[in-house]
């Protein structure tokens, strides 16, 4: 590239062109390999697109079949954000604002580290310890709540329900969220917060007035986030929960509809033929999902973009 | 940091990566001291020169802690030999051995006649005739968690509308009918199945749809044999055979059915059959086998039973997982087919069923059928 003012070419170093197009190769490669990725689940799935594709009596369609697995995955994920984004809110404030500088060090570590663990062992966890530990307060829910919606029904004797998948699910998007929102209230202007204080705010009302709406597009960003984490989640939620192919609001029961991923994961070694590519067209469901999501929640950052945390 | 350390850093730690990229040549080493259940007499084809080379074959998981126990004894006897076998599930076994990426299949159902007639490359001809017969049987035990209670008497159609969600309570007249004497609690029943596809299901549904066809009913029609429960019979979904008992372990009350090495402390049911109530058995497991027809119209080299489920022979315990091996009559390789010649009768043996059911709890075969296998083994070549 030549500049206005030199009459000569700028001679290219080695490095500079090895550094750019080794750049320039990163990028377009995870391009391609987006493409790539659904290109082989789109051609994987065509044959379940078919109208005559033949299921083994497992479905009859391609909607009426993945009906209940969105509505399943979408479910738990929303249970598990409602119950996150106050925890990871909490969190990241105790450690920007309240916590001595030493132990947010501490906790921030700890939260990382829960980061860490892989699913497996929590899908493990939830069957083993949470839910025999949960199971006498959902026979309660359902004995003295059971007029809600959400609590009624035959209560399951194992304690491996939505609610608990919601619960496992929360607690390991929660470190993401809680770092992610903890950077972004750290990185609130100290005039405002100091501005608010000198204008005699207490704590909580100078968090209110300044942090919390300088953060909101890092809250809702880290949700995405946390979003797409649960809509993927496999392993956990096949282990812990107990599915049935139907759409279920019910909170306490045995029946559950199950999630896309841990579908997948049951049904796929044993599956063959249209079935196979069945599952893999709900994957590509999926994929549309959390892509819609993710596009979903650059929109709303970027309406906000001069106070967005991320940027 | 100096540059010759970031370049010593930067060696070593693409050696180790791609150490770990390296195929690993798994040679077993031949321990001089054989285990005594492991040590039985080679059958007297192994003679001429020691076996070498690798076996790959795949299918059913159902079989793969019997297939761990059998390659670890077949390679202790033939140390030149390696034996690899992948559970990636009857269906992906059976498509790697269409594809001829494996020369033996363990599969949890018989082989269709479409995929029979389908070219395998591994044989020659590749239309030629394949060999099948039952290498693994495994029953399949229906488990309960009542405190107090070990075994309990139920007939088909106990059993079927407990699944079904008919019988809901654990002191129901009917379950009491055939227990005189043990007291039942007022407990709610909890029915426990697998949420994954399965050949433990496909058994258990095919022998209690056949033992108790009016009870065993789907609005109204009787359900037959299936791999995925169906959502009207409620009950808890647990994933894999681990799920099913951690299910059952976590609640009071629980019942389901998984494969019998697993059943552990828990309470057992003695199926009725005939009259009789017959707790599972390793005999009584295999016997089943034994009184059951062939299926019509296959080739000699293939000995696909029609299990009796509905049998009232005494004695015989019907609700087992029978897994077949499969594989070609004329390899297109002759060094693999004596490896799988060598391997199938160690696996057929009498110490070779022994020593996977010692590890892995299945029921070994009769004397009768390890006969009639042999001799379709002896004829690979």
């Amino acid at each position: 590239m030549t500049t206005a003012n030199q009459t000569s070419k700028t001679k290219v170093r080695l490095g500079d062109l090895i550094f750019s197009r080794a750049a320039t190769f990163a990028g377009a490669g995870i391009l391609i390999t987006l493409g790539a990725v659904a290109l082989f689940l789109f051609l994987q799935a065509l044959p379940a697109l078919d109208p005559n594709a033949d299921f083994d009596g497992k479905a009859e369609n391609l909607l009426s079949y993945v009906a209940p697995y969105i509505f399943g995955t979408l479910y738990g994920s929303i249970i598990a954000l409602l119950i996150a984004t106050p925890l990871a809110v909490g969190i990241a404030l105790y450690i920007s604002h309240f916590a001595n500088r030493r132990f947010s060090q501490v906790l921030g570590y700890i939260m990382d580290l829960l980061a860490a663990i892989p699913s497996v062992v929590y899908g493990l966890w939830g069957i083993l310890v949470l839910a025999p530990f949960l199971n006498p307060t959902y026979v309660w829910l359902n004995e003295n709540l059971g007029w809600i919606p959400l609590f009624e029904g035959q209560v399951s004797a194992t304690g491996r329900t939505m609610l608990t998948v919601g619960i496992v699910l929360a607690i390991m998007v929660l470190p993401i969220m809680a770092a992610l929102i903890r950077e972004v209230f750290l990185q609130t202007p100290r005039l405002h917060e100091e501005a608010a204080l000198a204008l005699g705010a207490t704590r909580w009302e100078m968090i209110k007035m300044a942090v919390l709406p300088f953060g909101r597009p890092g809250i809702i960003s880290a949700m995405m986030l946390g979003l797409g984490r649960a809509l993927g989640e496999t392993m956990a939620v096949a282990l812990v929960l107990s599915p049935a192919s139907i759409i279920s609001f019910a909170l306490l029961t045995s029946q559950n509809s199950n999630t896309i991923a841990a579908n997948i994961a049951l049904d796929f070694p044993e599956s063959g033929g249209d079935y196979r590519s069945l599952l893999i067209a709900t994957g590509l469901m999926l994929f549309f999902i959390t892509m819609v999501i993710n596009l979903l929640a650059r929109y709303i950052i970027s309406r906000r973009a001069e106070f967005s945390g991320a940027n | 940091m100096s540059k010759l350390a970031k370049l010593i850093a930067v060696a070593g730690a693409s050696a180790l990566v791609l150490a770990g990229c390296a195929t690993n040549e798994a040679a077993p080493t031949a321990t001089s001291t054989a285990t005594e259940s492991a040590g039985g007499s080679t059958s007297t084809e192994e003679t001429v020169a020691p076996l070498e080379g690798t076996l790959d074959g795949s299918g059913a998981s159902s079989m793969a802690s019997g297939q761990e126990a059998w390659v670890a004894g077949f390679q202790l006897l033939n140390p030149g030999v390696t034996v690899n076998y992948n559970p990636t599930g009857s269906g992906t076994g059976r498509d790697q051995f269409e594809q001829g990426l494996t020369f033996f299949t363990g599969s949890d159902s018989a082989l269709k006649d479409e995929e029979i007639a389908t070219p395998h490359p591994n044989c020659s001809p590749a239309d030629g005739p394949m060999f099948e017969f039952p290498i693994w049987i495994s029953p399949i035990a229906i488990i309960f968690n009542l405190d107090g209670i070990d075994s309990l008497n139920m007939t088909p159609d106990t059993v079927a509308q407990i699944f079904t969600g008919e019988i809901t309570k654990w002191n129901d007249s009917r379950i009491a009918a055939d227990n005189p004497g043990v007291s039942l609690p007022n407990l709610n029943i909890t029915a426990v199945h697998r949420s994954d596809e399965s050949g433990t299901t496909a058994n258990f549904t095919d022998t209690i749809a056949k033992a108790a066809p009016n009870t065993w009913l789907l609005n109204g029609e009787n359900a037959g044999k299936f791999e995925a429960w169906p959502a009207e019979w409620g009950g808890e979904g647990g994933q894999g055979t681990s799920g099913v008992i951690a299910a059952i372990a976590a609640g009071q009350g629980t019942i389901g059915y998984a494969d019998a090495s697993r059943a552990g402390d828990f309470g057992t049911v003695a199926f009725g059959v005939g009259g009789e109530f017959v707790p599972y058995s390793a005999e009584a497991a295999a016997k089943i086998v034994d009184i059951s027809p062939l299926v019509e119209g296959r080739p000699d080299s293939m000995l696909t039973y029609n299990l009796d489920r509905d049998t009232t022979e005494s004695g015989v315990y019907p609700i087992v997982l029978v897994s077949y091996l499969q594989g070609c009559m004329d390899y297109a390789d002759d060094a693999k087919a004596e490896l799988v010649k060598a391997y199938a009768s160690y696996m057929l043996s009498a110490e070779g069923q022994q020593y996977a059911s010692d590890s892995a709890g299945n029921a070994p075969i009769s004397d009768a059928l390890r006969q009639k296998a042999q001799a379709i083994i002896d004829q690979v070549k």
